[in-house]
């Protein structure tokens, strides 16, 4: 316990800022690099989780909540556009059987 | 007009005073004299007449009316408005007289340079005007019967538009002549000029009719121009716009007073070019041949009777204008000279005989204007009321054989008709017709043009002989090209073939080649009879001297003419209607007013009596002619244009008269070429500077700045993602730089 302190009290809060960012850069590499749909919105889920580590972070940081409070806003944001984008991703996939986001150029139409 | 001459007849012989009383010495008509007439207000009916006509007409239209109910009431009417003319005229006291119909215009004088101006619905009266209305409601009335069987194939279908135009065209045309001032005039003016476009237009159906409609109005607008640039320029000299305050001004002199600037020279110019676009005289000339294109009773309204009178009434009415400026009448003289030749010559080489009759309208109103331009006024109204009976004749008859034979008109084609049972009323009256117009010696034509020749001798002005001559070679032309119809048409063998028009229900269509050419029944044949013996009768009013003034020649309707505001063409009168004593001696020149001439002669004898010889053999000589060609030996003809033809040098002329004298392609290069090219030329300026490069060019800039970006909206979603992530990369790394370089130059 005390190592995991110790250890803890150690971590600065560059630490908490580098994970985010590795995060951030994994979610993002894979929202770029992934085509199937499904993948691709859960990276940006990463991405999501990513910023709210950095917040709860820097709150914590300037022992100030409000970095907490935005994340649950995030959180509820998340939720929703979670549903939102799975929705839509059944929607398109009921017009053509594929979830190839190339396979949707023309949606920019 | 035939039962007063009548009437005048046995009034005379009953008592000589009773007539003469008014004006038995030739005391000028001091147009203070004239009277206000409210006891003469039924005289409004001559005009309420025809509108109540056109609105009864538009009531059967409404209803959807099947029979020939519209032309009863028209011709009633217009026999009404007829009676009234005859009542106005037995009731006309000798001096002009004002009856106020309705009051229209009226702004008073409010000081200042404003002088107040007033127009309203108000009745002139003098003897120009009565002698007008009466031929117009006269000749109308007959007409509109003899159209009540001709249009009968278009019963139920336009028969009532038909009789409806007829009616505004009368209305518009007794306005016209018996307005008080020159904005009812002008009204009556434009009202025949539309319901020319009407009837002109009537078979709308038929291209043709429809550009000669649109034509015949375009080429009166340029006339209307001149006329309501005349008005204006009249109200801004004068301060007035009404007959007998104007006449009263120029009689008296009192205008020379205040008067400085050039308006006074510039009104007589605009008149005559609204006379001009009116009354079809060269240049404006080209709608008249084009306006048969309506059906034939309008033709004989327009040429005989409601439209193209109308301009030499415009100048008689405001002829002390033209006294003003002596060149203007020259010009009217040489247009009338050179119009009546040039018609003439046209007329000689058409094969449509409705065509030959409307180029002989042309060259007679040429004749009139003639008459205008060398001081008779007497002798333009004089040839105006006989022509009007003959041209109307003549155009009746043409439209009964064009009724009867299916639309045939080519003389070439139509032969011996007075031997076809049931065409001897037309045939004859056709004869009646073109000995009038020919100038046969007794008939009303032969007067009514001498008394234009004689003048054109008498009067002094700039080539006026030689005016004369060219007078006289186009009366012969008349009298060959008159008589070419009548020797082809009617007289010769029987021979006819039908012309391409198919009455419908008509059962004499020439399928199998069975053609029966109907004949005209009672209502044409009455109207033929009634108008051809009127053309004849019309010879006597030369004969009649209603007033006992011995310096006046040419009976009553010089009498008419002299109480009226033409007075100054009057021979034997000077400009202020005083006598200058012996008939046979006014070769005085109003011009130059001194009167020591020696008396003018042609070829050693008194003018008239030389011009009765000379138009009398020179008739003669052209109807010997046209029998000679279209009569006997008709093959002579033909060899004489194919002789003609085989001379280079003088090939082109038939070819040039049969083609008009080209004078309406010459009009398509001058006017409407250019016009057309002009027009292309604004179009493109339109379509490429405007719209293309302004209204377009401003609206492609945006669309232009769109074409940078538009390959990054390619609906890939990473690389929006990508571009996204780089611009977020970006505006972080600048964030960084920025925050690094405030703080070294913030912290140093």
């Amino acid at each position: 316990m005390m190592l995991i302190a110790s250890a803890f009290g150690q971590l600065a809060l560059a630490h908490y800022l580098l994970l985010s960012g590795v995060l951030f850069v994994i979610g993002m590499v894979g929202f770029l690099s992934r085509r199937n749909l499904i993948v691709m919105f859960l990276c940006t889920e990463l991405m999501f989780q990513a910023a709210a580590i950095a917040f709860v972070a820097v709150g914590r940081y300037y022992y100030d909540f409000s970095g907490q409070v935005f994340v649950i806003f995030i959180l509820t944001v998340a939720a929703a556009e979670a549903a939102l984008a799975l929705a839509l991703v059944v929607l398109l996939f009921r017009r053509k059987p594929t979830l190839n986001a190339e396979d949707w150029r023309d949606l920019s139409e | 007009m035939i039962l007063p001459s009548l009437i005048q007849v046995l009034t005379l012989g009953v008592s000589e005073t009773a007539m003469l009383v008014p004006h038995a010495d030739t005391e000028p008509v001091a147009t203070s004299d004239v009277v206000v007439a409210t006891q003469h207000w039924w005289a409004g009916f001559i005009l309420y007449l025809p509108l109540i006509s056109l609105i009864l007409c538009g009531l059967c239209a409404a209803m959807k009316v099947k029979t020939k109910l519209p032309a009863w009431i028209t011709t009633a009417c217009l026999l009404g408005s007829f009676v009234f003319s005859l009542l106005l005229y037995f009731d006309y006291g000798g001096s002009p007289e004002l009856i106020p119909i309705l009051s229209w215009i009226n702004l008073n004088d409010a000081g200042g340079n404003f002088a107040g101006f007033s127009a309203n619905f108000t009745l002139y009266v003098d003897s120009l005007s009565l002698l007008w209305v009466m031929f117009v409601t006269g000749l109308g009335t007959l007409i509109t019967y003899y159209a009540s069987e001709y249009m009968e194939a278009d019963l139920g279908k336009g028969y009532t538009r038909f009789f409806a135009g007829v009616s505004v065209f009368l209305f518009a045309m007794v306005a016209l002549v018996l307005a008080d001032n020159l904005l009812m005039l002008y009204l009556g003016w434009e009202g025949v000029g539309f319901a020319s476009y009407w009837l002109i237009g009537y078979y709308y159906q038929r291209p043709s009719a429809v550009a000669a409609a649109k034509k015949a109005f375009i080429m009166n607008r340029i006339g209307d121009l001149g006329l309501a640039l005349a008005i204006y320029l009249i109200w801004t000299t004068f301060g007035t716009i009404q007959y007998d305050e104007l006449i009263d001004v120029l009689r008296n002199g009192s205008w020379k007073e205040a008067y400085e600037g050039w308006t006074i020279d510039a009104i007589p110019w605009f008149l005559m070019l609204a006379a001009f676009g009116k009354s079809a005289q060269i240049p404006l000339y080209v709608w008249l041949p084009d306006a048969m294109e309506g059906p034939t009773p309008v033709s004989a309204l327009i040429h005989a009777a409601t439209m193209v009178t109308a301009g030499i009434y415009l100048v008689a009415r405001t002829y002390e204008f033209f006294l003003l400026s002596p060149e203007s009448l020259h010009v009217v003289a040489w247009i009338g000279g050179i119009t009546a030749l040039v018609a003439a010559t046209i007329g000689l080489a058409q094969y449509d005989i409705k065509r030959i009759m409307a180029y002989s309208t042309v060259s007679q109103l040429g004749f009139m204007f003639l008459g205008l331009g060398v001081l008779t006024t007497y002798g333009a109204a004089y040839h105006v009321f006989t022509h009007a009976f003959f041209k109307a004749v003549l155009f009746l008859t043409c439209g009964a054989i064009m009724h009867g034979f299916a639309g045939q008109l080519d003389l070439r084609k139509l032969s011996g008709l007075i031997r076809i049972p049931g065409w001897r009323i037309t045939s004859i009256a056709m004869l009646i017709g073109c000995l009038a117009l020919a100038g046969f010696p007794l008939t009303s034509g032969y007067f009514s043009k001498d008394a234009i020749l004689a003048e054109a001798f008498i009067s002094q002005g700039p080539g006026f002989e030689a005016l004369g001559w060219i007078a006289i070679f186009t009366a012969f032309l008349t009298a060959y090209y008159t008589f070419r119809v009548w020797f082809r048409v009617c007289a010769g063998k029987v021979e006819y073939e039908p012309g391409d028009e198919h009455h419908g229900d008509d059962d004499h269509g020439h399928h199998g080649g069975s053609f029966h050419p109907h004949a005209p029944r009672f209502a044409m044949n009455f109207v033929m009879a009634v108008i051809a013996i009127g053309a004849l009768v019309a010879a006597v009013p030369y004969f009649l001297d209603t007033k006992a003034d011995d310096a006046l020649t040419g009976g009553w309707v010089a009498d008419m003419v002299h109480d009226s505001t033409a007075q100054g063409g009057l021979p034997g009168l000077d400009r202020h209607g005083q006598s200058i004593g012996d008939p046979v001696e006014h070769g005085h020149d109003v011009h130059h007013g001194d009167g020591d001439h020696a008396h003018p002669t042609i070829l050693g004898m008194d003018p008239h009596m030389a011009m009765y010889i000379i138009s009398g053999v020179v008739g003669g000589l052209g109807l010997l002619l046209a029998a000679w060609l279209h009569l006997f030996r008709r093959q002579d003809a033909d060899r004489l244009k194919a002789a003609l033809q085989r001379h280079w040098w003088i090939a082109w002329l038939p070819r040039a008269m049969e083609r008009k004298w080209y004078v309406d392609e010459v009009y398509h290069g001058l006017i409407r070429a250019p016009l057309w090219v002009a027009s292309h030329l604004m179009y493109a300026f339109d379509r490429f500077l405007i719209d293309g490069l302004l209204v377009d060019g401003i609206a492609r800039i945006p669309r232009m700045i769109a074409r940078w970006f538009q390959p990054l909206h390619n609906g890939i979603v990473q690389s929006y993602a990508v571009t996204m992530a780089g611009g977020l990369a970006l505006i972080a790394l600048l964030m960084i730089l920025f925050i690094q370089f405030w703080k070294v130059g913030g912290g140093g």
